[in-house]
Order: C-alpha cells, then structure tokens, then sequence
C-alpha cells in the first residue's frame, strides 16, 4: 500500500469528528474547517505571488513594465486614501446596479415561467441582450446618459440579469413534473404550485446563476467607469495607466479581485441563510 | 359502491392509453391493479385524480363516487417516487396538501401530528426528508396522503423503490393501519404477491390501450399476517395472478 491510500482514512476520520463537533456554542472547530478549507488556495497565491517577485528581482524589469508585487503592495498602501476614494464609488455602483439587475430578473423569470406566450417572446430578447457588445454599447450609454450613476447602473445591469434570469427561469421549470401532478391532484392553483415548489425548488439553480452574475458585477462596474466617470476603480486605472503607474493599475486590480472575491463569498452567506436544507447536498 | 367508473378512455393525442376501462371499489376495500409495464396504470391515476386533462390528455367515460358524480376532491394520490420536498420538515411535508386546500398551518400540523405515532414516524417531525430511512419516507408520503382526508387512496407502487425486506415489513404495516383505519384504496404495483397479500380483489389490466382484462378475487381473512404468505391460497392466487399476465 502507498503511504498515500493508508493516510487517507486517518484523513478522512479526523475530518468526521471535526465536522460533527460543530455546533453554534464550539466556534473554533469551524474556523479550523475553514482554515483547513482555505488553506490550498492560500497557498497556490503565495507560491505565484513569489514566483512573481522572484522573477522581477532576478530580471530587473522596469517597475513601469512590470512592478513586484511587494512595490504594488507598497505603492498601494501609501496610496490607500486615493483607493479606498475610489473603491467606495465603485461598491455603490456595483450595489446598486446588481440590485436593479435582480429585481428586473426575477420579474422577468417569474413573468416567463407563468406564461408560455412571454416566454416565446422574451427568450430572443433576453439572449439578444447577453450578446451585445458592452465595449460598444457603454460609451453610447455614456453618450445618452452622461456621467452620473445611471449609465453605470444599466451596464452592470446589462451584463449581470442575464445568467440570473436564466438561471431562475431554468429552476422553475426543472420542477419535477410528477412533483407539479402531486400539488395538482391535491387540488393546487398555478400560484401554489409556483409559492409551494417552484420556487424553492429553483433556490439552488438561482444562487448558482447569483455567483456568476455578481463576479461580472464588479468587472462590469470597472468597465464603465473606465469608459467614463468622475471617481471609482476603473477611472484611477485609466488614470494611473496614462501616468506610467503600473504599480497603482495592480493595486486596483488587486482590489478589485478582493471585492468580487467577498462579494462571492457573501452569496455562500446569504445561500445558508435561505435555504438551510440545501447545506447538506452541498458539500 | 363507493366508486364506479365506467367506459373510462383516455388518449393523448392519437394514442390511445385506456380504452373501456370499468371497475368499482366498495367501501373499504382494497383492489390491486396489476398490468405490463406501461399500459396505463398512472394514467388511469391521473384521470381518477383529475390532473390527467391538464396534461393534453383527452378523458371520457363516467367516474362516480357514492353514486353521484364527482364532487370536489375525494382522491388522494400518492404518486411512485415519495416526492418529499428538502426544504420543509417531514411535518411540514405531511401537512402540504392540508395546506393547499386552506387550512390553517397550525390546524394542519396538529392534525398530521396525531398519526406519526401509528406511522412510526413520531420524534421525526421537525427532521429533514433526507434523514429518513426508505420506509420512513414512504409512510411519510402515506401520511401526507391520508392526513386530508380524502376518500378513497390511490397508491401508485407505493413500496417499488424499497428493498425486499423493507418492502414485506411495509406491506405488513399497511395491512394493519389499513385494517385499523378502513380505507378505500386503489393500488397499483408490480409484485403480484403483493397484491395478493394486500387485496380483497386484484384487477389484470391488458396491454395498452388498457381495458380490465380478468378481476381475480382473493378471498382470504383479514387483517392478514405475515403467516398469510405461506396459505395456500395465497399462492393459488399468485400463479393465476403470473398465468394472466403472461397470457
């Protein structure tokens, strides 16, 4: 037997006991799970992250060129007030747009999966609206709309609603269809049908689609403000790029890549939150 | 009779699913229906239950029930798989259709909660689907049948998933909370000693377009045990029960 295939039990039996002696009151167990859970990513970014300075160092490239991620560390600390000016334009349009994004999502699933005749008409329209070209269609946005929130919104919007709705509109309709002939034969409406399972049925699918959708979010607020606007992520880069400050273009790509990774995070949060019973499949 | 359906068709387009079907069911009694695999047994469920329509499919014939047409809905369906939902507790799961006709969440828990003791379900409300054993989830979805209080059962192979052993200990427990609380029932399944085990009367349904094709009476006491399954006659209806089939 290789020392592999006889470690792994052990593995796997220290695994179970963690895993059952988390309870609300034993916190430090579940941090340990984490730990353990994020331990290999962790590990794959320092190794990158060194491989990168490494190379820098031994090079002696440019910092224009290409900066060490020590210096974009460095230079993005001391810079950190003009960032976090920034970052907090970008969260808000990130916010707001990604909120108008689920709202029209979910009424358009939930118009589609009551009536066939919308979903006929709507299918064309929602794809038609996932190939547009953004690079083509945010500066015309900025051209109707001007600098303000608005355009911002609506191509974070445009690039976010549709992996939700699609998302949605395929969770409703993978129902079971023996599971729709049970609530029909206890004499359900279309409404309970939809309230009783429908949709918890298609929760799963959704935060599937939700994990998508909010990883374009932020890179969708990026872009259009990198098209045009006063302040957020998007217009420093255009900015610093311009100046040579490559260094400073990293930093906000870095954070950048820390807020979408939160914000990614977060919809795991909010998923264990809604549906509960859905944990246990999951793992 | 409690229900007397005559001339029952069913199609779906130019296929023809049942054609001519009549049966009755007295009160109280359990008929099995037997037939090869896809001749119509769910549809002529479906039709029973109402829902078959709303699927596309054409219906006619008469259905009655206490000698009158149908009024509101007196069948409760319990379908092949146990369809428990994950995300309401085996309580909530028992109370849906409760829930559906408008009854009060709270009417319907106490309601449903007064049968998991004889169901063998008692401690397990508030767990999920998931936790449940194979039997523990079909007594659940029995509960969730009967808790409306329709009145005559239609199980559609209620025991076809569970294994051998379990599938004998479910059908000596249906026999007995069958006899305690004297349900009309319709069942259909596979297993022809099961519904010999099970039934008062057994219909043979031909391929399709299914019609009945031979009622096979099994005039055994009741409440049956498992001491049943060694009588005889038990096996006498069993043989006629296999020579139909394939015939």
């Amino acid at each position: 037997m290789s020392p592999v295939s006889t470690r792994s039990p052990v593995r796997t039996a220290s695994a179970v006991s963690t895993r059952s002696a988390v309870s609300p009151a034993a916190p430090a167990p579940g941090r340990t799970t984490l730990l353990r859970r994020l331990a290999p990513a962790v590990l794959v970014v320092a190794a990158l992250l060194t491989l990168w300075q490494a190379a820098v160092t031994l090079t002696g490239v440019r910092p224009q060129v290409l900066p060490s991620p020590l210096r974009v560390l460095e230079q993005g600390w001391a810079f950190r007030g003009a960032l976090w000016d920034n970052a907090l334009p970008t969260i808000q349009v990130t916010a707001i747009g990604f909120a108008v994004s689920l709202t029209v999502a979910w009424a358009i699933a939930i118009a589609v999966d009551f009536s066939p005749w919308l979903r006929r008409a709507l299918t064309p329209l929602l794809v038609a609206s996932q190939t547009l070209p953004v690079m083509a269609i945010a500066p015309l946005l900025i051209i109707w709309f001007g600098f303000g929130l608005l355009p911002k919104v609506l191509v974070i919007a445009l690039v976010t609603f549709f992996p939700v709705a699609v998302g949605l509109i395929e969770g409703f309709a993978a129902t079971d269809r023996s599971a729709t002939a049970l609530l029909r034969s206890m004499g359900a409406s279309r409404l309970q049908q939809f309230r009783y399972v429908r949709l918890p049925g298609a929760l799963p699918s959704f935060f599937t689609a939700l994990r998508v959708a909010i990883t374009y979010a932020v890179t969708g607020a990026i872009f259009a403000e990198y098209v045009g606007a006063r302040a957020g992520l998007g217009i420093f880069m255009q900015l610093q790029k311009n100046q040579f400050r490559t260094d400073l273009v990293l930093a906000a790509v870095a954070v950048t890549a820390v807020l979408s990774i939160a914000l990614f995070g977060l919809t795991y949060a909010v998923q264990r939150l809604v549906t509960p019973w859905y944990r246990g499949d999951h793992r | 009779m409690k229900v007397r359906v005559r001339d029952l068709a069913v199609s779906y387009g130019d296929l023809d699913v049942l054609s001519g079907m009549s049966l009755d069911v007295a009160a109280g009694e359990l008929v099995s229906i037997v037939g090869p695999s896809g001749c119509g047994k769910s549809t002529l469920f479906g039709a029973l239950a109402g829902i078959a329509g709303e699927d596309g499919a054409t219906v006619t014939g008469t259905v009655e029930v206490d000698g009158g047409p149908v009024r509101g809905a007196p069948f409760g369906l319990m379908p092949q798989q146990d369809l428990l939902f994950p995300w309401r507790t085996v309580l909530d799961n028992t109370t849906l259709g409760l829930e559906v006709a408008g009854t009060s969440r709270r009417e319907a828990r106490a309601r449903a909660q007064a049968l998991f003791e004889p169901f063998g379900l008692a401690g397990f409300e508030q767990a999920r689907p998931g936790e449940l054993s194979g039997g523990m989830r079909q007594r659940a979805a029995l509960l969730r049948t009967v808790v409306g209080g329709r009145e005559v059962l239609l199980l559609d192979e209620p025991f076809g998933a569970l294994d051998a052993l379990t599938r004998t200990a479910m059908q000596e427990w249906l026999e007995s909370v069958r006899d305690r609380y004297g349900w009309t029932t319709l069942l259909i399944t596979h297993d022809v000693r099961e519904a010999a085990f099970l039934s008062d009367r057994v219909l043979v349904l031909s391929p399709r377009p299914a019609t009945v094709r031979r009622e096979i009476a099994v005039d055994l006491p009741r409440p049956r045990t498992r001491a049943v399954l060694t009588d005889p006659r038990l096996a006498a209806v069993e043989a006629e029960l296999l020579d139909t089939l394939r015939a």
